[in-house]
């Protein structure tokens, strides 16, 4: 008999035993399964809503430093976009930054000295709009919704020249986020997030599991190899993760109107190498963890960088040099780079090759050490 | 006569430290194609991990061996095929029904129909009608048997069984070594741990082993009579009194009760029948000098083997 065609055929045979074995066991984990739907599900819903809610009545203050016709109107029409509340008129400064960085309200509005003659004269003057930008989603409409309204209604007030250049000009300043995320930002991120989650979570747990049930013991001691065993307990996974990022960007397109303007099938593609990756950093911790809980902790300290430093929370180029070269190790930071560049700008592999090598490398470098950690024996 | 390929099992020398605690030492072990090897010893004292080294799953710090004829350090791969391996602790998946479990195991081990196979082995089992129960859902004794039918699927020419009665009802108990017998007369060797010494009868051959040094082997008769023994069992009287009256004397190296009647046995016959004396005139206690029970001559190794390795 062929010694070498036995094994090569022997491996497929056996890691497709440990992969039917799984397949059963995740079908009776009713926790498991739940997790597996509801995870996205809550988190789409929640952010969702966020998305999707039309700011409305946002509390803003009005730094007053002149009275005029003009400062009234632009008031008044800043009342009628509904998106702001004029909550809180002052004259004085330092009153007026107090209340933007309490939270008091979320926009401040700044009339300064002068404003209405300059206007008269054409000086094209400025009107200061401060927006507390920690919340992006809310600070971000409104503050487009802004200049077009205000000029109209000026225009219409006072019979000012709507000529095509505006006769003032917005000077925004968004305040502690300077580079505001908007919503499309958000499905795509929120894809690599919910998957970086609960991929990781399902690994992490599967070797300590079965050292810990007892099973582990009668596993080494039949013939199947690391690998195997790795390989068995992944692929299932794999088809869960394409499942659930399936659903999460079918629900942004449709709910949300997140467009994809790139190549569905790349799009998969990519999706599935992230899904393995994060596949086999979870198995990795598993392979590491002496039980389920340390397993747990793992994959949440893992978790937090990615959430952190991957562009989702906080925009990549914006970060310090030393966050973005740990961000480069995070298979998250790759993944949102490749699934905004595909959705919303259309992005091939060409400019996705970097991105697509580095998900590549991330994931032999965790099968490489999970292999080398996984013990043969009970020593 | 006993060529070296008659010999399944071969170990010598064996010796496993953990951390600082010697817990197999020095154990030598010889176990012939075709035995029940009977492989007694109290909690603790080294039976599992002794197995464990056997099938290749822990690693000797000294000595070598052969299972098989496989090297125990280098070629586990060769060993695990061909060994079927029952842990104490029952490893089958709790959360898979009993086909579930045994089809996994027939396709790990690429038999070629495993629905088939399967079926066969719960038939064998008489687990019919049972087979999509899952396995955490089986009684102790019905769990033993599937655990034990799932390690002989593959049809290993070895079986390490590793207590594999314990907390079991008598009944089943029974019944698995009449399973056990039926598997040796098909040519199987089984090596099978337990610390239930009527289990012992039941072996061609017992090894005992304690703080994790092997103390005696061969047939049971052998291990009797090697033990150099005299015995007399007293009945009648204060059977309690009178054992915590000997316990400890020169000359007594056993006291075991046995129901109603205490067996006193000691290595040195004159010694004992010294000790004995005073109470013989007792006119309510009858003694009688006896062969040493199996029992007996364990306690007397163990205690033997407290004084040297405690
Ligand atoms: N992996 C291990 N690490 C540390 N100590 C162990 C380990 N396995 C067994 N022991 C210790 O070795 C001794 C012998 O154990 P074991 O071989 O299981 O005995 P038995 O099977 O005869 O009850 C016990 O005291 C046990 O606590
Ligand atoms: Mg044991």
């Amino acid at each position: 008999m062929n010694a070498i065609a036995a094994f090569g055929g022997g491996f497929w045979r056996r890691s497709g035993a440990m992969l039917i074995k799984e397949f059963i066991q995740l079908r009776r984990d009713r926790v498991s399964f739940a997790m597996i739907v509801m995870i996205p599900l809550m988190q789409l819903i929640l952010f969702g809503y966020a998305i999707n809610t039309t700011p409305r009545d946002l509390p803003t203050a009005v730094l007053v430093q002149e009275t005029s016709d003009v400062g009234r109107s632009i008031l008044a029409a800043l009342q009628n976009t509904r998106y702001f509340k004029i909550t809180k008129v002052v004259s004085d400064e330092a009153e007026f930054d107090r209340l933007i960085r309490s939270g008091t309200v979320l926009f401040g509005i700044e009339i300064p000295a002068g404003f209405e003659r300059a206007l008269r004269r054409g000086e094209r003057p400025a009107l200061l709009v401060a927006a507390d930008a920690t919340d992006p989603v809310a600070s971000g409409a409104a503050l487009g919704a802004l200049g077009p309204l205000v000029q109209t209604a000026l225009a219409h007030d006072h019979a000012l020249p709507e000529s095509s250049a505006p006769a003032f000009q917005f000077r925004a300043h968004a305040r502690y986020n300077p580079a505001a995320s908007t919503p499309l930002n958000i499905v795509p991120g929120l894809v690599g997030t919910i998957l970086t989650m609960t991929m990781l979570i399902f690994t992490a747990l599967s070797v300590t599991r079965e050292i810990e049930r007892g099973t582990m013991e009668s596993l080494l001691a039949m013939p199947i190899t690391p690998l195997e065993i790795m390989v068995g307990k992944i692929v299932p996974y794999i088809i869960v993760g394409f499942a659930q990022a399936t659903l999460i960007i079918g629900a942004g397109v449709l709910m949300f109107g997140v467009p994809i303007f790139g190549n569905l099938l790349l799009l998969a593609a990519l999706s599935t190498l992230f899904i393995a990756t994060n596949l086999s950093v979870g198995y990795t911790f598993s392979t590491i963890a002496q039980n389920q809980l340390q397993a747990m902790q793992m994959s949440m300290m893992f978790f937090l960088p990615n959430i952190l430093l991957s562009g989702f929370m906080f925009p990549f180029a914006g970060m310090p040099v030393w966050a973005q070269w740990i961000g480069e190790f995070l298979p998250l930071t790759h993944y949102i780079r490749i699934v905004r560049a595909i959705m919303l700008k259309g992005a091939t592999f060409a400019e996705l090759h970097y991105d697509a090598a580095a998900l590549f490398g991330l994931m032999l470098l965790a099968t490489a050490i999970a292999i080398s950690r996984f013990r043969r024996t009970l020593d | 006569m006993t060529t070296p390929s008659d010999i399944v099992i071969d170990v010598e020398g064996l010796t496993k430290t953990f951390g600082a605690r010697t817990v197999v030492r020095d154990l030598s072990l010889q176990v012939r194609r075709g035995a029940i090897y009977g492989f007694l010893g109290p909690n603790g004292s080294g039976k599992t991990t002794t197995i464990r080294m056997l099938c290749g799953l822990l690693t000797p710090d000294a000595g070598s061996g052969t299972t098989l004829g496989y090297d125990i350090r280098t070629e586990a791969d060769k060993i695990k095929r061909q060994v079927g391996y029952m842990t104490q602790r029952f490893s089958l998946y709790q959360d898979l029904s009993v086909r579930e479990n045994l089809e996994f195991v027939a396709r790990l081990y690429g038999l070629p129909e495993p629905p088939r196979a399967a079926r066969d082995m719960i038939a064998r089992l008489g687990l019919s009608g049972r087979e999509e129960q899952l396995a955490g859902e089986l009684s102790g004794g019905w769990k033993q048997r599937l655990a034990l039918g799932a390690c002989t699927l593959p049809s290993p020419k070895l079986l390490l069984l590793d207590e594999p009665t314990a907390g079991v009802d008598p009944k089943a108990r029974r019944e698995f070594w009449n399973e056990i017998h039926a598997l040796a007369a098909e040519g199987l060797t089984v090596l099978v741990s337990t610390h239930y010494m009527d289990e012992a009868e039941r072996c061609h051959e017992i090894a005992y082993i304690a703080y994790g040094v092997l103390l005696t082997h061969g047939t049971v008769d052998e291990v009797v009579a090697q033990s150099g023994l005299t015995t007399y069992t007293a009945t009648g009287g204060d059977i309690l009194k009178l054992s915590s009256a000997l316990d400890g004397k020169s000359g007594v190296d056993t006291v075991a009760p046995f129901g109603n009647s205490l067996h006193v046995s000691g290595r040195d016959r004159e010694a004992l029948e010294k000790a004995l004396a005073p109470y013989r005139d007792d006119r309510a206690i009858t003694w009688t000098p006896s062969e040493p029970s199996l029992e007996d001559v364990f306690i007397e190794l163990m205690n033997r083997a407290k004084d040297n390795f405690q």
